[in-house]
């Protein structure tokens, strides 16, 4: 079965028809060729596909396109004003908080929805909180003090 | 994933008729859209709930309602449950992830299916997903399994932590269903596999949950988790517990196929001092029922030793 659904993704509105057996992670990436959300496990425990849906970060994977008909989606591509990186980027590359970078993207979205979470309730962002908050942000290079300085960096 | 119709629920009478014409609802889809994937679950119809208008949190008199498409990371940190019902704000942010959390939705979490590999295994025998093919697990990978209730068709845990602290709380579900609306209380939504695992609740087709009621507020609470890694994990052993003037709540998580509401142990703390003998003698009375399997039977002391220190840390 297809359906009929639109999504404004990084800003930009799409009228798009799909399967609904489609996720919103394998249509950013398959229909529409926005490859920045990574495809690890595709069962929500990997934390790669982690885009922002209507501001909320959330594993694409997990996520039938056709039940967000209508959602507004920021990827990883859509952080960056222009040329100029998103501050989380900016103290990624500064931490050298990466290795293979496969996991990236989704640690990036990841942490600015937990920072929008953190604010609202008013909640101090230390190491062991952000650690607590990006835990289903998997890293296999290990590159979590340096992703928890990046983060930490971008609070300050 | 085997290919489905969808739709979205217009109102709760429409998606009740159509579940129970076979329909499956959709809430968050954080454990469905992964049992489909899996193969697990082949829904023909889906029906997309998470739209309807339960996605409020309100007071009533003396407790509080809960949408059932209230989103889990939603009721977590909202202030009056953070500040009146600790042990339910605990559990859900013991539960899956942040990102998990901002998909799930409250009535889906209660109806998330066992996390047991077998059952999710669709080359594997499994008594949950095809009743009479056998359980594996009886025999096999059972170190996360349950120590009580368990039959010899089924020893798979129930995995929501929030379920748990719904039970300590004695929270009640109100359900929408062909004959109209009613209402279950928590101990008592999920059953015991019994000879028919593949059923996990009492519900029926086209019952729809649409709120949770808590009661009174339960300050004095606390949920304590134990699992494998710190963070992201799901609970080898939980206890929820609910400390009021007369009376002490107690559910345990982990160890059966429901959230497992200790009534041995609160049997022996009523009316009585939270003192150390006390809550020992609590302890032993509950466990002794347990049943372990032979690579879980680690199960009964670390239950012990959880449920002495949590009620330890809320003893006057």
């Amino acid at each position: 079965m297809d359906a009929e659904i639109s999504l404004r993704i990084n800003g930009t509105e799409h009228e798009l028809t799909v399967d609904v057996r489609t996720t919103l992670l394998d249509l950013l990436r398959e229909h529409l060729h926005l490859t920045g959300a990574k495809k690890g496990c595709d069962h929500g425990q990997c934390g790669a596909c982690t885009i922002l849906i209507d501001g909320r970060r959330a594993n694409s994977c997990l996520a039938l396109a056709v039940a967000h008909d209508g959602s507004e989606l920021t990827t990883v591509e859509g952080l960056a004003q222009g040329d100029e990186l998103h501050p989380l980027q900016a103290a990624f590359i500064e931490r050298d908080a990466f290795q293979c970078g496969y996991c990236t993207p989704g640690q990036l979205c990841s942490a600015v929805g937990m920072i929008e979470e953190a604010n609202a309730e008013g909640a101090v962002l230390d190491a062991p909180a952000i650690r607590e908050r990006m835990s289903g942000n998997v890293c296999r290079c290990g590159a979590y003090p340096n992703i928890v300085a990046a983060v930490a960096d971008t609070i300050a | 994933m085997k290919a489905f119709a969808f739709e979205r629920a217009s109102d709760a009478a429409a998606a009740v008729a159509a579940g129970a014409d076979g329909a499956t609802f959709l809430g968050g889809g954080t454990n469905l859209v992964d049992l489909m994937k899996l193969g697990v679950a082949a829904p023909t119809r889906l029906v997309d709930v998470s739209r309807l208008p339960h996605d409020g949190i309100e007071e009533t008199a003396g407790g509080l309602r809960i949408g059932a498409a209230v989103r889990n990371a939603d009721l977590a940190s909202h202030p009056l449950v953070r500040e009146r019902y600790p042990v339910l704000s605990e559990a859900l942010l013991a539960g899956a992830s942040g990102q998990l959390r901002n998909l799930a939705t409250v009535g889906g979490n209660l109806l998330q299916r066992t996390r047991c590999s077998y059952f999710q295994d669709v080359t594997k025998p499994c008594n949950k997903r095809e009743p009479g093919s056998g359980c594996p697990a009886r025999d096999g990978e059972h170190r996360n399994h349950a120590i009580l209730g368990h039959s010899e068709h089924c020893v798979a845990t129930h995995p929501s932590d929030m379920a748990v602290a719904l039970a300590a709380i004695e929270a009640t579900v109100e359900v929408l269903g062909p004959a109209g609306p009613r209402t279950i209380p928590i101990p008592g939504l999920h059953r015991l596999p019994g000879d028919k695992p593949q059923h996990d609740t009492v519900l029926n087709p086209g019952d729809l949950i649409t709120a949770i009621e808590l009661g009174g507020p339960a300050p004095r609470s606390v949920y304590r988790k134990v699992r494998d890694r710190a963070s992201f994990a799901f609970a080898v052993l939980s206890v929820a517990a609910v400390v009021e003037p007369a009376d002490v709540r107690i559910a345990l998580g982990g160890v059966a196929h429901v959230p497992w509401r200790a009534e041995q142990a609160e049997a022996v703390l009523r009316g009585r001092e939270l003192s150390p003998e006390a809550i020992a003698e609590a302890a032993d009375a509950e466990l002794s029922a347990a049943i372990p399997l032979r690579d879980n039977a680690f199960k009964v002391p670390l239950a012990r030793n959880v449920l002495i220190r949590t009620l330890s840390e809320l003893a006057p």
